[in-house]
């Protein structure tokens, strides 16, 4: 059974055709890279899977459960709102401007979810929390609220939030591009940390060193499709594409 | 008319003394009033407001509708409607309870476009944080949006809360026996014109309360920055 099973997905914008039949299977721990060039179609790809952009046609499953599937008239529909919850909170997702919850402090804003969807009780959260936070670096940070942190450690609580659901996935969407160039790599560091313990993830990032050493496949996007996907090392060092070359000498 | 009136404009001691209780009792009649209807009003607004940015267009409608009656319409023609205008459709109501009803009506849809404009200056990212988290539509509401638009509103509710305290005076025309009223009836009585600024001073240190108040929860709400 795939983690995420994405099939021939196409999505407009009004007139502008942004995913043309993306198809993808992710296997349980793996770590994927999605590179390509601005407005690819990669953040939509992402935000599809998770249900915040309805897809027009095409069928995703995750885990064996239909999430959105293809009817007879080639439209595609997500399954009803309390089922897509059910399946989203497999899924963790971590935005490029974070998007914690200002007026919570760090712990606060661990705990929410579980406290709020899951009806945790408020310890156990405030102990799988502190957990999470020792484990990104920031238990000393618990009781500040995000405007006092740098944005390194602000996406550190927010992939400690994510994680506090007990995802089954991660996606991950440009997690270090708005970060000044020193802050990335302690970002980088917990996502290879997270890597290194098997979790699944989907990765849009513009950071190759991160995509060489850490994926398990690369898949380089563009203009609405994928048009090459293998293991770093192919991609790297031997794109078969054409397109794939010239982006990559742009980018590296 | 002006030459009627006894009193050189500073009022005595004494003379205050004598009119201190009415003015008094008028001023508990006034916050009763204003109480009443801020507890009621900010509930109704947050109902109005999140059902005027709803998707169902008719809901959103029919809430925009209410929302410019009662913003179109002067609130004395609000009162008198509720008071000498409901009886027609058998709604007998005492002068209180009729005043009381306008005002809720009134300052809810003024309220309700306040917290619309906070609810709608909430990025966008947190919808998508919350919901990434499985947060329902309310617990979105509730927990996320609702909390973070009350510091963004509390400048102008404060403005709409002095602005209530001062339209409080308007039931006056139905023959409510709050602060104006009860300055009246010693002005017309006594000839006398101090009892005004008894009347003035109550306002300010009423409204001066109120905004020391708000400032308080101004500073409250500042601390995440
Ligand atoms: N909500 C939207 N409404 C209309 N057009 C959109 C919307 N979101 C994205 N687009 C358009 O869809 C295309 C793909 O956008 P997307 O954000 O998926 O690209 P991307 O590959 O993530 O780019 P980047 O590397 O710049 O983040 C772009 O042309 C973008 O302008
Ligand atoms: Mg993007």
């Amino acid at each position: 059974m795939y983690m995420i099973e994405a099939r021939n997905i196409h999505k407009s914008f009004g007139d502008l055709h942004v995913l043309k039949g993306i198809s993808l299977t992710v296997d349980k721990g793996e770590v994927i890279a999605i590179i390509g060039p601005s407005g690819s179609g990669k953040s939509t790809f992402l935000r599809c899977l998770i249900h915040l952009e309805v897809i027009d046609s095409g069928d995703i499953i995750i885990q064996g459960q239909p999430f959105a599937y293809e009817t007879e008239d080639g439209k595609s529909h997500y399954v009803p709102d309390k089922q897509a919850r059910e399946i989203c909170k497999k899924l963790g997702m971590v935005f490029q401007n974070f998007n914690l919850f200002p007026h919570k402090t760090v712990l606060e804003n661990v705990i929410e979810a579980p406290i709020v969807v899951n009806k945790m009780d408020r310890k156990e959260a405030i102990d799988i929390a502190e957990g999470l936070l020792s484990r990104v670096g920031l238990a000393d940070k618990k009781d500040n609220y995000p405007s006092q942190l740098s944005g390194g450690q602000k996406q550190r609580v927010a992939i400690a939030r994510a994680l506090a659901m007990k995802p089954d996935i991660m996606l991950f969407d440009e997690p270090t591009s708005s970060l000044d160039p020193e802050l990335t790599g302690e970002v980088l560091k917990v996502m290879r940390d997270l890597a290194e313990d098997r979790m699944t993830m989907l990765v849009v990032t513009h950071e190759m060193g991160f995509a060489r050493e850490v994926a398990d496949r690369v898949i380089f996007m563009d203009n609405g499709e994928i048009v090459e996907e293998g293991c770093p090392k192919e991609i790297f060092h031997n794109p078969g594409n054409e397109r794939t070359r010239s982006f990559l000498e742009q980018v590296l | 008319m002006q030459e009627l009136f006894s009193d050189v404009i500073v009022p005595t001691a004494d003379y205050i003394s004598r009119i201190i209780v009415p003015m008094l009792e008028g001023t508990v009649v006034t916050l009763k009033l204003f109480f009443i209807t801020i507890i009621l009003s900010i509930p109704l607004g947050v109902l109005l407001a999140l059902a005027r940015i709803s998707k169902y267009r008719l809901l959103s409608g029919a809430v925009g509708t209410y929302i410019w009656l009662l913003r179109g319409t002067p609130l004395l023609l609000q009162v008198f409607f509720v008071y000498y205008g409901l009886p027609n459709f058998g709604i007998i109501l005492d002068s209180f309870p009729a005043a009381c009803i306008a005002f809720v009506l009134n300052h809810a849809a003024y309220l309700a476009e306040i917290f619309r404009a906070g609810i709608q200056s909430i990025d966008k990212g947190q919808y998508e944080g919350a919901k990434v988290l499985g947060f329902t539509y309310w617990q979105t509401m509730w927990r996320i949006i609702l909390p973070q638009t009350v510091r963004r509103v509390l400048p102008p509710v404060s403005n709409e809360a002095i602005t209530l305290v001062k339209d409080t005076a308007l039931v006056y025309a139905i023959g409510l026996g709050e602060l104006l009223r009860a300055t009246k009836i010693a002005v017309s009585r006594d000839a006398v014109t101090s009892p005004f600024i008894v009347a003035a001073v109550f306002y300010l240190a009423m409204t001066f309360i109120l905004t020391k108040v708000f400032d308080n929860l101004e500073k409250r709400f500042s601390v995440y920055g």
